[in-house]
């Protein structure tokens, strides 16, 4: 192994208002065609999406970007933000979407989102379907049942990166490569404080869309679900009970997967959505 | 709704006797002394807490990262900060070398209900990684198939 190789990643900032705010948002891409919009995790960043962007058949047909959310990797917090506490919202995550996506001027992209990624994903299909060409949920429930208290996450006597990383250590599907379990962890060790903590405010609290999933229409925007069977916090049975409530909505659960399926196991991890991005494109040529 | 699901569900974890259970729990401490990374990454933590099957929990003894005694309960006016037990079963199933989805946690354990998380939890919020990787030691001692 010789060093020297440049990923053909491209990484830039695109300033979004947001909210009356403009915001500074960093972002990677690679690929061309339809655009691919991938949202990261609760506490994260878009480096989880490394292996998808540089996946040389998916980037033949799609634009692939993932985006760091404001106060999440090198987004900064907005300027008027500091020393507040953050929280996100239905609202706030919804706009900040749809505000990136136009600053990009992209066309009715695809959104394809993990974990909070994959809720808010229900949310764009419930409220912005004509906007989206398709939206894939990672790991994504209307509700799940909380198991442990977000109180820990932030608080002077306690680690905020190692105990964000060790509760979520338990979501990774227990046998797949170490390096890419490592680098999952890594993102939650690095996370600013209380982000986490605040991701989840629109987790538990904000964005239940129990009695709200009814009534999108695949028709108008195809809707994908696919959940890893390690995940227990989103866990198998809560994708399939939401997607039974959701005519036309595909389910499939992950083998071998956790709760960071682009992360923890990219190439197991592809077999599941190659057929999903693979049906996005078919769908275009009817 | 159209749904796929690959593989089969694991509803029950894997079988094993609770004297079998019990005992690999007894060989943590000789298995810790030989995992220096693991003790090192516990080096700053000092606490009595109750560990193990429920059936046959221990008083263990953790002096920066080193369990230094463990002992059967219950034993006299012995205190502990705070207290991890499970099932027999689910600590079966936490061992196997992949463990079936749902077992694969402590804290996995303690949603299913096979597990119990109480007292005064500071020190093990404080070192949760140490004390996922210290129960899982008899996984890589061969409990389960793999030595």
């Amino acid at each position: 192994m010789t060093g020297g190789f440049i990923e053909p990643i491209v990484g830039r900032y695109v300033h979004v208002e947001i909210e009356g705010e403009i915001n500074r948002i960093y972002f990677e891409e690679n690929g061309s065609g339809i655009p691919l919009v991938c949202l990261h995790t609760a506490g994260s960043d878009a480096r989880q999406w490394r292996h998808l962007l540089v996946d040389e058949e998916f980037t033949r047909n799609y634009r692939i970007i993932a985006f760091d959310m404001p106060w999440h990797g090198k987004s900064n917090p907005p300027d008027s933000r500091y020393g507040s506490e953050y929280r996100l919202t239905t609202a706030t995550y919804t706009a900040t979407i749809r505000a990136f996506c136009n600053a990009l001027g992209l066309d009715r992209p695809v959104v394809m989102g993990c974990s909070i990624g994959g809720r808010i994903v229900l949310n764009l299909a419930i409220e912005h379907a004509r906007d989206f060409r398709a939206l894939i949920g990672l790991e994504a429930a209307d509700f799940q049942q909380p198991w442990y208290d977000t109180a820990w996450l932030n608080r002077p006597d306690v680690h905020g990166g190692e105990v964000c990383a060790a509760l979520v250590s338990g979501l990774i599907a227990p046998d797949g490569p170490e390096t890419a379990r490592n680098e999952t962890l890594w993102g939650y060790k690095q996370g600013g404080p209380g982000i986490f903590k605040g991701d989840l405010y629109f987790y538990r609290v904000d964005g239940d869309l129990r009695g709200r999933t009814g009534g999108i229409d695949v028709n108008q925007c195809p809707l994908y679900l696919l959940t890893g069977e390690y995940d227990f916090s989103c866990t198998p049975e809560d994708t399939l009970r939401t997607a039974a409530g959701i005519p036309g909505a595909k389910a499939t659960v992950m083998e071998r997967l956790g709760h960071f399926p682009m992360s923890e196991n990219p190439g197991q991890f592809r077999r599941y959505i190659a057929p999903v991005l693979q049906d996005i494109i078919d769908k275009q040529k009817l | 709704m159209s749904s796929e699901r690959g593989g089969q569900s694991i509803d029950a974890p894997i079988s094993s006797s609770a004297d079998a259970v019990v005992a690999a729990f007894a060989a943590i401490p000789a298995l810790l002394a030989r995992d220096a990374a693991l003790t090192a990454r516990g080096r700053w933590l000092d606490v009595d807490c109750l560990l193990g099957p429920s059936t046959q929990p221990f008083h263990v003894t953790i002096r920066a990262g080193q369990i230094v005694d463990m002992a059967r309960a219950p034993a006299l006016m012995r205190s502990w900060r705070f207290a991890y037990r499970t099932t027999p079963a689910a600590l079966a199933a936490y061992w196997q070398p992949r463990p079936p989805a749902g077992w694969h946690d402590l804290l996995a354990l303690t949603k299913r209900g096979e597990a119990t998380l109480e007292g005064e939890i500071h020190p093990f919020m404080t070192h949760l990684q140490y004390f996922k990787d210290l129960l899982a030691l008899p996984r890589r001692n061969g409990f389960g198939g793999v030595s």
